[in-house]
């Protein structure tokens, strides 16, 4: 069975979707900022270790999807690692709640430089609806230094692939 | 007396649709006590300011139950009903109430961080000198060591602490430590309309965006006296069975992936992926997030809604029967899963574990089907029941369900009634409880108004009966297996993290 399965599927092709070229736009302003940084080049592969800071589990959800067959992120060079320590990116969810903040802060530490850091989805960006609660820092840069915003509540896997294909692309410049 | 009886004997307090009681001391004592040899079920135990509340089941019947804080002080449920235990503790850490004679009395919410204490209590105080470190309970025995793992797991997942004692490969105890989530939740929810504080019961749990905000508009609803139109029940039944078939995708999925065998992932993501497209043509946003609100829905579904998620149910239709097959054929993918991960009927009936870790386990309660709810009380809705209690039959039942919500969503998509998709709720001062059968298990919203604003409310995810479990199913089992049996049972930890 599995194998007249593989067979179908070798015939069929892939069912990965064509991608069109990455954002412009967002790719110049984060080389620029490379440039102005005088930041190491990572090359054009990036490792990204995910964090959870205190999202709802919605952006993650989306997060998972870039890994399936549909997205297939790892074909922009882009894949997902178990720890910070093999990472470029960090990609970090949810308002910072404070019982997070040391856990995110050591795992930025753990990320050897040159490393970015994304901050995915409306809490992430400042908090969202969280904000002002007694239990949150604030946004992902209430902990870290951020370069790159992915608004959304949650983003949808388009909208994360795009901002992490300009990354690649400003890297490769 | 049984406890159902004490608790019944007591003076009630209106709350919609049932009654709360409220027992004295003694009597809360002596349900307490009564608890030890009786079958009553316990779904929930929160406070307020003044009051710990209960819920529970008798057979067909709900019971909420409540006494007053006297002193400081309850007396503790957790002695006979383990399950009390962290509710017991997120008591103590959100509301500032003791729980007499309770068996753990280690922080759980709280980790130190907060700045104060008791947050929701009438006078948060201070917090007092700096976080202690999390006790874990010892292990006795020759041979043991530990295994801390987060909270920053290695894969995408929630943050929180698991702490194995292994002998060799096999895990003696497992302890889940969360709270790492904790929002404040409750806190920004008071003082708010129901429409408003709606956003944050949709955020509990965002894979439960759309069962959360059923419970929570119906516990709205129920304090208010309002009924949503129809066409509002309908959409709202279309909603859910949609989260529930996309949700079991993505575990199914995220199972056999545990197991080494992604090319069934590929394809149960795959399908994943066609449904959340057409619910986004169909609802404007992936996940439901906001799509109910308290009165109704908040926008009706598109024209081009409904054939796109037929299109997308017929595929899976298609293709289920061979992946069930292909699963059930590829040994290498039984071994794994057959007899792993095994929850006891017993304590699963012990801890009224809900949704698929109960119905796994030989537990057949439903919401949909008992206390029932629109729109599935015409439906008769079939819920599977397995009793082998293991990760396999976790996986089976989610099948099974994902075949049954197909056919209640062909049924819905099919009579649709006309009219509005909402309605505005009028303002009251009353208490009313939601429930609502997610794509985890059963739900609970408690919430009291005041004035047409939050006074008080309470949610409760499933994961707060299934996280015990999965410590309890795990045990035995070699630490390499913890993720598969995790998976199996995907606890919420935002849900209650609060
Ligand atoms: S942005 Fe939305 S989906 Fe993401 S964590 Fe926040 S509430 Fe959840």
């Amino acid at each position: 069975m599995v194998w007249n399965r593989i067979a179908r599927t070798l015939r069929a092709g892939p069912l990965t979707e064509p991608a069109g070229a990455a954002d412009e736009a967002t790719a110049h302003a984060l080389a620029e900022r490379l440039h102005a940084a005088s930041q190491a080049r990572l090359g054009r592969s990036l490792a990204i270790r995910q964090v959870d800071a205190g999202s709802c589990n919605g952006c993650e959800l989306e997060i998972h999807m870039l890994n399936s067959v549909v997205y297939d992120l790892e074909r922009f060079g882009l894949h997902f690692v178990a720890s910070p320590r093999h990472a470029d990116v960090l990609l970090v969810t949810g308002p910072v709640t404070k019982s997070m903040h040391d856990a995110l802060l050591r795992t930025h530490g753990a990320t050897p430089d040159p490393k970015w850091v994304v901050a995915v989805g409306d809490c992430a960006i400042d908090g969202g609806v969280f904000k002002g609660s007694y239990a949150i820092t604030g946004g992902t840069d209430s902990a870290v230094p951020v370069d790159l915003t992915i608004r959304g509540c949650p983003p949808s896997p388009a909208a994360l692939l795009d901002g992490l294909r300009s990354l690649v692309e400003a890297n490769g410049r | 007396m049984t406890a159902a009886e004490i608790i019944r004997a007591a003076p009630t307090t209106p709350c919609h649709p049932w009654p709360r009681h409220v027992l004295p001391g003694q009597s809360w004592q002596a349900m307490a006590d009564a608890l030890a040899a009786d079958p009553l079920a316990l779904l929930a135990l929160w406070a307020d300011a003044g009051h710990v509340h209960a819920l529970f089941r008798d057979g067909a019947d709900i019971l909420p139950a409540s006494t007053a804080i006297v002193g400081g002080a309850y007396p503790a449920l957790s002695p006979h009903r383990p399950a009390a235990a962290w509710f017991e503790r997120a008591i103590r850490d959100l509301w500032g109430h003791q729980a007499a004679g309770g068996t753990d009395s280690r922080p759980w919410l709280d980790h130190g961080k907060w700045g104060q204490t008791a947050p929701l209590s009438t006078r948060p105080a201070a917090a007092s000198g700096a976080a202690e470190p999390p006790e874990f309970l010892p292990v006795e025995g020759e041979d043991i060591h530990q295994i801390p793992v987060g909270p920053v797991h290695a894969g995408i997942i929630e943050p929180g602490h698991f702490r194995f004692h292994a002998q060799g490969e096999t895990v003696v105890r497992l302890e889940v430590r969360l709270g790492y989530l904790h929002k404040g939740t409750l806190a920004l929810m008071r003082g708010k309309s129901p429409r408003a504080a709606a956003r944050f019961a949709a955020r509990l749990s965002g894979d439960s965006t759309v069962a959360h905000s059923i419970a929570f508009a119906r516990a709205a609803e129920a304090a208010t006296a309002t009924d949503p139109p129809p066409r509002a029940h309908a959409l709202r039944g279309v909603m859910a069975e949609i989260e529930r078939i996309a949700n079991h995708l993505g575990d199914c999925g995220a199972i056999v992936n545990d197991a080494a065998f992604p090319m069934l992932q590929a394809r149960f993501t795959w399908h994943r992926e066609a449904v959340l497209r057409a619910t986004a043509r169909a609802f404007g946003n992936r996940l439901m997030m906001d799509a109910v609100i308290p009165g109704g829905v908040a926008a009706d579904i598109t024209a081009e809604g409904p054939p796109a998620i037929l299109a997308a149910l017929a595929a899976i239709e298609a293709e289920h029967g061979e992946l069930a097959r292909l699963a059930e054929d590829t040994s290498s993918l039984v071994d794994r899963l057959v007899s792993t991960g095994t929850l006891s009927a017993a304590l699963a009936a012990r801890f009224a574990a809900g949704g698929v870790v109960g119905r796994a386990a030989g537990q057949p309660g439903d919401l949909r089907v008992a206390p029932g709810y629109p729109p599935y009380r015409t439906l008769d809705v079939r819920p599977a029941l397995l009793t082998e209690g293991d990760v396999d039959a976790r996986f089976r039942v989610r099948m099974a369900e994902i075949t049954e919500s197909i056919r209640l969503l062909r049924a819905l998509l099919a009579s649709l009634p006309d009219g509005p998709v909402s309605i505005t709720l009028p303002m009251a001062s009353a208490e009313g409880i939601g429930w609502a059968e997610g794509f985890r298990g059963d739900i609970w919203h408690w919430l009291r108004l005041d004035g047409g604003l939050i006074a008080a409310a309470f949610p409760r995810d499933p994961s707060w009966l299934h996280w015990p479990l999965l410590e309890s199913a795990v045990r035995g089992n070699i630490v390499a297996d913890f993720p598969l049996v995790n998976k199996s049972f995907n606890g919420s930890y935002s849900g209650v993290d609060l």
